[in-house]
């Protein structure tokens, strides 16, 4: 155990300073009384070094797509290339502030104008911002400029917003923050939408409705051409929530389906590191009748005359645009995570139509390992204390695929929790867990396209290896990580939200 | 085997109801209770407000998922159990007794008529 608080080293602050130029005595009378501290703050007592073993310490005992396979079903968690580490710290991107002047940033600017051009072009969208900092807040930013959109037509009583049971819990709490009313609409039992559902929930005070397509269940919606047209029909408009991307990017687009608005995972589909290795970034992409509303400022271009400077040297001059008093304002301070949107754009610039691959070998990957995973040799399945059950009776799969652990859980009383905790014992990170909750003790995989064959057939083996092991293992595990079963129920019974410092 | 005692109400949402004058006790099932497994916090309904039928006026979570509770019928919500407040677990313990989450008055009290009776929601849970 390494505890910063728990170190007493030597007397002192464990660093040192340069004296300021102005003398420590005339510094410290330029800040007012009543803000100088009384007593000195309860910091660690740290050394440089001592600092240094703590964060160490604490990344080896770390889990992330660069130690094991990550299989975290809708997070996509895919290798994040090399390449794009390269670009984001070229000087003239890592070295520059957001305050400097737009002739000194030529270079960002036509990676931000490329970016949200490109992105715009995969998604059959108009206008692209890059400002939200992650999916949930492009939802939030996008339902806001609809919201604004329906004010300016005199349509403001339009209140509620449509999801489908299958949905990211973040598309309710995003609208729900714009303040609308949420109608949630089952399921039909492929996990496709109920187009009667749908019919009966639809009308004069529909807002918006939000689907991520394929859904969480890794199904693709045959219907969804019907349903915006039955939304649109009603006066309503369609979200795009762009988790799922990864399956259909350069096959289909969100515009082609007739969506209004959607949101790009920068740090999902576009391998920007995430799930505790980096920042989020989460574009949103709208229609042109929307476009009005997005948050200022977006970079733009114009065509360089008489004595411009020469620029990035593709003829154009670059510049911030600002989109006027119709913008529902700042989602996030200066122009979101620039590092996220140039690690994707470097990823986009380094594949460009190849991406259609990606998803291709995406989708093949998450069909491999389900057939894998559901039909292993008589040999191991008689060594099973039950079979794991389709989350939907799909033939085939997009991206990712559900699993229910409900006939283990009867048969043995191994419930989907206990296998999640068993598979870290084999190295891998655990599947995202009783999500969708349309599904029964159910398990969500997604194995992107990164992953090898033999990665996935280790992780059947290991999987199927699990089903039939003594139940009291499973149960209690895991084993062999630093962290032993957690006690989840005492934790949200007991929330301890700040370190109580030292003793 | 999830208990339903025959002499309540029940919703297709897995809450229950008890009539004791002419006012309602609401709460979740027995078998509601297990599907959420151990309950860490209840966000109770605001006594005062008028609720609709199916209308979501409380909610539930346990480490799996947040649940919304339904008013099974339209009322006015007369008073929340605080003491779930800081015990959420009685609603696993005792979801037919001290569990019970809110008190109704019915606008209309034969609008339970529409409700479920034991065997109908024993039917609906396939036990």
């Amino acid at each position: 155990m390494s505890d910063l608080f728990a170190f007493r080293g030597a007397d002192g602050a464990g660093w040192s300073q340069p004296e300021p130029s102005m003398g420590a005595e005339a510094s410290w009378a330029t800040v007012p009384e009543v803000l100088r501290r009384k007593s000195p703050p309860a910091w660690p007592k740290a050394s440089e070094p001592e600092l240094v073993r703590h964060y160490t310490w604490l990344s080896t005992r770390n889990f992330g797509i660069d130690t094991g396979f990550y299989p975290l079903g809708s997070c996509t968690m895919k290798h994040n290339p090399r390449l794009n580490e390269r670009i984001v710290q070229l000087p003239g991107i890592d070295r520059i502030h957001p305050l400097q002047p737009e002739h000194q940033i030529q270079g960002l600017l036509a990676i931000f104008f490329e970016m949200q051009e490109m992105l715009a072009i995969c998604s059959g969208m108009d206008e692209v911002t890059l400002q939200p900092v992650a999916g949930a807040q492009g939802e939030f930013t996008a339902m806001r400029c609809i919201q604004e959109y329906h004010r300016s037509i005199g349509q403001d009583h339009r209140n509620k917003v449509i999801v489908p049971d299958s949905a990211h819990g973040t598309n309710p709490a995003s609208a729900a923050m714009c303040g609308y009313d949420i109608i949630e609409i089952p399921s039909a039992t492929d996990g496709r939408i109920d187009l009667a559902a749908l019919e009966e929930a639809v009308g004069d005070d529909t807002a918006a409705m939000m689907i991520t397509n394929p859904s969480t269940l890794g199904v693709f919606e045959p219907d969804i051409s019907r349903v915006s047209e039955m939304v649109h029909t009603a006066g309503g408009q369609m979200y795009y929530d762009g988790a799922n991307f990864n399956a259909i990017l350069g096959k289909t687009d969100p515009g082609r389906m007739g969506f209004d608005a959607v949101h790009y995972n920068l740090h999902k589909t576009f391998s920007q590191p995430h799930g505790g290795g980096g920042p989020g970034s989460g574009p949103i992409g709208v229609k042109s009748h929307l476009a009005t509303f997005l948050p200022s400022p977006i970079a733009d271009r114009r065509e360089r005359v008489g004595d411009d400077p020469k620029g990035v040297g593709d003829g154009y001059w670059y510049v911030w645009k600002e989109v006027g008093e119709s913008s529902i304002g700042k989602v996030q301070q200066w122009h979101g995570n620039s590092g996220a949107v140039v690690r994707a754009w470097a990823f986009y610039r380094r594949y460009g139509r190849e991406l259609e691959r990606m998803s291709e070998h995406a989708v093949l990957n998450a069909n491999y390992l389900r057939h894998r995973i559901l039909n292993p040799d008589s040999d191991t399945a008689e060594r099973m204390h039950a079979m794991p059950l389709d989350g939907v009776p799909a033939e085939v799969v997009k991206h990712e695929f559900t699993l229910s652990m409900s006939a283990l859980k009867d048969a043995v009383g191994v419930t989907g929790r206990d296998v999640a905790k068993r598979l870290l014992d084999y190295g891998v990170m655990a599947p995202t867990l009783y999500f969708p909750m349309i599904v029964p003790e159910c398990l969500m995989i997604e194995p992107t396209e990164t992953e090898s064959k033999e990665v996935m057939d280790r992780f059947a083996a290991d999987f199927h290896t699990i089903l039939g092991e003594d139940p009291e293992i499973v149960t209690t595990a895991p084993h062999s990580t630093d962290v032993k079963r957690v006690d989840e129920v005492w934790a949200a019974r007991n929330l301890i939200l700040r370190h109580p410092g030292p003793e | 085997m999830s208990e339903v005692p025959s002499n309540l109400h029940y919703t297709k949402t897995h809450e229950w109801v008890r009539i004791e004058g002419n006012m309602l006790f609401v709460g979740i099932t027995d078998f509601a209770q297990k599907a959420l497994t151990e309950v860490v916090w209840v966000d109770l309904a605001e006594v005062g407000t008028t609720v609709q039928a199916i209308g979501a006026c409380a909610s539930v979570e346990s480490v799996k998922s947040v649940s919304e509770i339904n008013s099974p019928v339209g009322g006015e919500i007369l008073e929340s159990n605080t003491v779930l407040e800081d015990n959420p677990e009685m609603i696993n313990e005792d979801p037919y007794g001290d569990g019970w989450i809110f008190r109704l008055q019915p606008t209309d009290i034969s609008d339970i008529e529409g409700l479920l009776d034991a065997a109908a929601y024993t039917a609906l849970i396939g036990e």
